[in-house]
């Protein structure tokens, strides 16, 4: 199939490819964590957020903090971390879900600017804006050194794989089809007998706890956990990975998440103002291409793509 | 240190801060009111009216007045025909789709933002206010004379603060005068009430649309125009007052302008009173938390009628 | 009591404003029936409709389904109780295949695990929509799209099916098909239809209900209705 096919791909990628992209290529794996936790909300379930970088932040804060403060291993800290983003979500979900469209959004976007200010609130606990690194030397699990290029690969890997399936699975439940029968007419599907609010309010806690976990292991793998991960414009780039991407395919957050990073990296060597390419992303999407490249794929050539 | 002069500085010191807020805030429900839409680049329209002034100020030279004076008239019409751009070109494509425009607006605020880094630069520039006298600000007290005016030593504002206050007054006066008075007003608060009727009375409503995306992206420059010789412009300063006009906006109620008013002064005032007690750190977490807070249980606003 | 009385309202009341829409319903369908409503335009028809299966809250008053008092529960819940209700305006999912659609409908009511495919196909084919099980519902016609929006009633096998004008907006053949269809399903389900087609009122309705301004002005076998003067005079507005 065309997801194990991927997989595949990019375990045998880590062979040929040069280290240059091939540590690029870990990281897009990441960072398409976070777009895959992010379009389970926003491409299946229709609810678009403007605050998921809580979510990331939470993961990564919830493991980095359990390492730099009580000296846990990064695994068991990997999941407080895991654990962190999922309470989060609970409780942003039970709150947020009681508004919708417009107000929504704005919901999300405040409490993810409260919880970057908490984080620079906190200081001399968090380090604020400076942030703190995670020493190499702890940065092992069962032995295994997560900073070597090539265990990190496959680390960033694994997880993008369960993740990916997951998704899967997901979308081709009868769970994921409810979500999509909420984004198209939410009170269509409840007068068919789905308690449409426990299903979105699932949406967010799976879509958050995914967000937390590539949060957990951006920290594990590059070893870096700062505040700068919570402000709003990493809140715009799975909205904008996903929509590039293609929202509601289950392979276009990983696309978008790929284009982007390459196209950041090619206009990088014209103009430091990177998030100038991500600004006129975002408005040629929204005007000529709202289904995104998976979304354009399926509708032209591959109808079946989940 | 007497209690009664800090305050007075204080509440001037207020005022001014509420004054350019009101100003943008309204610009904000403005546009959220008559469009349904939320200009998440409304903050950067307020940094372009701020830069748009610098430039214009150093171009034409001579006394500072000169400057100041073609500065806020050309800055806020510049921003103004921007956002009337912006409004052809992008969101009148969308079809006013409240979740497109907002993923629009967002791409809109990177590009102006980045595009001003990279033309104007990374650094603060200062405009020179037209008149800067300093005022001292008199206190009474009870001598065996009787009643006697003195100036505590070390207080002052300046006149061009109370400028920035009367000015602010003057615009809010406009703008009242412009929808309550006038046809343009009626046809404004028509669309408002509903787009597609209007429509069907003959109403151009995509050309109002633009004209109140302008005028709303005006407002913010018009603030922005009377608040730089203060601060210094600067191409991330549009980031607070947008947060700040959202928090008026909501708490005084979506696209209601009385509310925005209201509000604006309120939470203007307030945000110096606010600071003494809390880190501004601090401050803003409980002012976001705020926002949200009212959003999920009264969403009408603080101010606005409860909906029957 | 002849019969079990599946759904009653006792002074069901939804007031918008000033605006008193429905006054006052005492409502009785037992179990079996055909039953339709009818009535002039805004005449509370719709209201009254949407709040047996939960779609806007009531103002005052009880609703009981199948023995029980739904009046607070939420729509899913009383759609789980074996309520379904179709819309006026066509609502189907147009993202979706109409395959896709049907499932939604049946996989609500069955358990974990068990075979949606047949349940699907037999909804479909008794509309006759087989053949167009893989298209996209969006790009049906628009006499498709209210025949796929009664197989979606039909896959939840109700005990009571609400229609809401079913009928508007489709051909006389169709029409046709449709009351056959209906004649069939009423074996073993409840029927409520709001109706604007007489025609189609008298050919399917066990006992007629007539609102108007908010209220039930007359009740009775079509044959009765016909001849009540109430009712003609509320249709030709004296």
């Amino acid at each position: 199939m065309l997801h194990l096919g991927l997989i595949a791909a990019l375990v045998l990628l880590q062979f040929i490819l040069p280290a240059y992209h091939h540590g690029n290529l870990a990281r897009i794996m990441v960072l398409s964590v976070f777009a895959m936790g992010y379009n389970i909300m926003f491409g299946y379930a229709g609810l678009l957020s403007l605050g998921h970088a809580m979510f990331f932040t939470a993961g990564m804060y919830g493991m980095g903090l359990s390492v730099r403060l009580w000296d846990i291993p990064v695994g068991p800290a990997f999941v407080i971390g895991i654990f962190a983003a999922a309470a989060l979500s609970l409780v942003v979900g039970l709150l947020a879900l009681r508004t919708i469209g417009v107000a929504f959004m704005i919901v999300t976007l405040m409490f993810s600017q409260a919880v970057f200010l908490t984080i620079l609130y906190f200081n001399p606990i968090t380090r604020g804006d400076e942030g703190f690194v995670i020493a190499q030397q702890v940065r092992q699990i069962a032995g295994l050194d997560l900073s070597n290029p090539t265990t990190r690969y496959f680390a960033a890997l694994i997880l993008f794989a369960i993740c990916l399936l997951a998704v899967l699975w997901l979308v081709r439940s009868r769970a994921g089809r409810v979500l999509i029968a909420i984004r198209e007419n939410e009170e269509r599907a409840r007068l068919l007998g789905y308690d449409t609010w426990a299903h979105k309010l699932a949406a967010v806690v799976m879509s958050g706890t995914m967000a937390g976990a590539a949060g957990a292991a951006y920290g594990v793998l590059f070893g870096s956990v700062g505040a700068s991960f919570a402000e709003v414009p990493f809140s715009i780039l799975p909205l904008l990975y996903v929509l590039l991407g293609g929202p509601g395919t289950v392979i276009g957050p990983f696309v978008g998440t790929l284009f982007m990073f390459y196209l950041r990296d090619l206009s990088s060597s014209l103009t430091d103002a990177h998030m100038l390419v991500a600004g006129v992303v975002l408005i040629l999407l929204t005007l000529f291409a709202r289904r995104g490249i998976m979304g354009i794929v399926r509708e032209r050539w591959l109808k079946w793509l989940p | 240190m007497e209690f009664g002069p800090h305050l007075i500085l204080a509440v001037l010191e207020g005022l001014v801060q509420a004054s350019v807020l009101t100003l943008t805030a309204l610009g904000l429900s403005l546009v959220f009111g008559v469009m349904r839409v939320v200009n998440v680049a409304h903050g950067e329209f307020f940094m372009l009216g701020a830069v748009f002034a610098y430039w214009v100020a150093s171009w034409m030279g001579g006394p500072a007045a000169i400057g100041f004076v073609a500065a806020l008239i050309i800055a806020p019409v510049l921003a103004g025909l921007l956002a009337v751009a912006c409004d052809w070109l992008i969101l009148r494509r969308l079809d006013y789709d409240p979740e497109r425009t907002i993923v629009a607006t967002i791409g809109m605020l990177y590009v102006i933002q980045q595009v001003t880094l990279m033309t104007y630069g990374p650094d603060a520039h200062p405009v020179t206010p037209p008149f800067n006298h300093r005022l001292a600000i008199p206190w009474f007290e009870f001598t065996e004379n009787g009643f006697e005016f003195y100036y505590p030593w070390g207080l002052s504002t300046t006149s061009y603060k109370l400028f920035v206050i009367f000015a602010a007054m003057v615009a809010r006066m406009g703008i009242w005068l412009l929808m309550a008075k006038s046809k343009l007003g009626l046809i404004l608060r028509a669309t408002q009430l509903d787009g597609e009727t209007a429509q069907a009375f003959g109403i151009p409503v995509e050309r109002v649309y633009a004209f109140v995306f302008g005028l709303g992206a005006a407002l913010a420059a018009v603030g922005a125009v009377l608040i730089v010789p203060i601060q210094q412009a600067h191409y991330l300063m549009g980031h607070d007052p947008l947060l700040l006009s959202f928090i008026v906006v909501i708490i005084g109620g979506l696209g209601s302008l009385r509310g925005t008013v209201v509000a604006a002064i309120l939470i203007g005032m307030s945000n110096g009173v606010i600071s003494v007690f809390f880190t501004p750190t601090l401050a803003k977490i409980l002012a976001t938390l705020l926002v949200a807070f009212v959003l999920v249980y009264r969403p009408q606003g603080l101010f606005g009628a409860k909906p029957a | 009591m002849a019969a079990m009385m599946l759904l009653s309202t006792r002074k069901l009341s939804r007031h918008f404003g000033g605006l008193r829409a429905v006054e006052n319903v005492d409502f009785d369908l037992p179990e079996g029936q055909i039953r339709a409503l009818i009535g002039p335009n805004g005449a509370g028809k719709t209201t009254f409709v949407s709040m047996l299966c939960g779609r806007i809250p009531v103002s005052s008053g009880d609703i009981t389904f199948a023995g029980e008092n739904v009046t607070r529960l939420p729509a899913h819940k009383r759609i789980q109780r074996g309520m379904a209700y179709t819309f006026q305006i066509t609502s189907v999912f147009s993202d979706l295949t109409v395959q896709e659609n049907v499932a939604l409908a049946v996989q609500s009511r069955l358990e974990r695990g068990a075979v949606l495919a047949g349940e699907v196909a037999k909804a479909l084919a008794k509309v006759g929509l087989q053949d167009r099980a893989d298209q996209i519902a969006g790009d049906l016609a628009y006499g498709h799209q209210r025949l796929l929006e009664i197989a979606m009633g039909l896959g939840q096998s109700p005990r009571l099916l609400i229609l809401d004008e079913p009928t508007q907006g489709l051909s006389d053949g169709e029409v046709n098909d449709f009351i056959a269809l209906i004649k069939d399903v009423a074996k073993d389900t409840t029927i409520l239809l709001i109706e604007h087609n007489i025609d189609v009122v008298m050919a399917l309705a066990d006992k007629i209900t007539v609102m108007n301004f908010g209220e039930v002005i007359a009740e009775g076998t079509p044959q009765e209705i016909h001849e009540n003067a109430t009712v003609q005079t509320a249709y030709l507005g004296g």
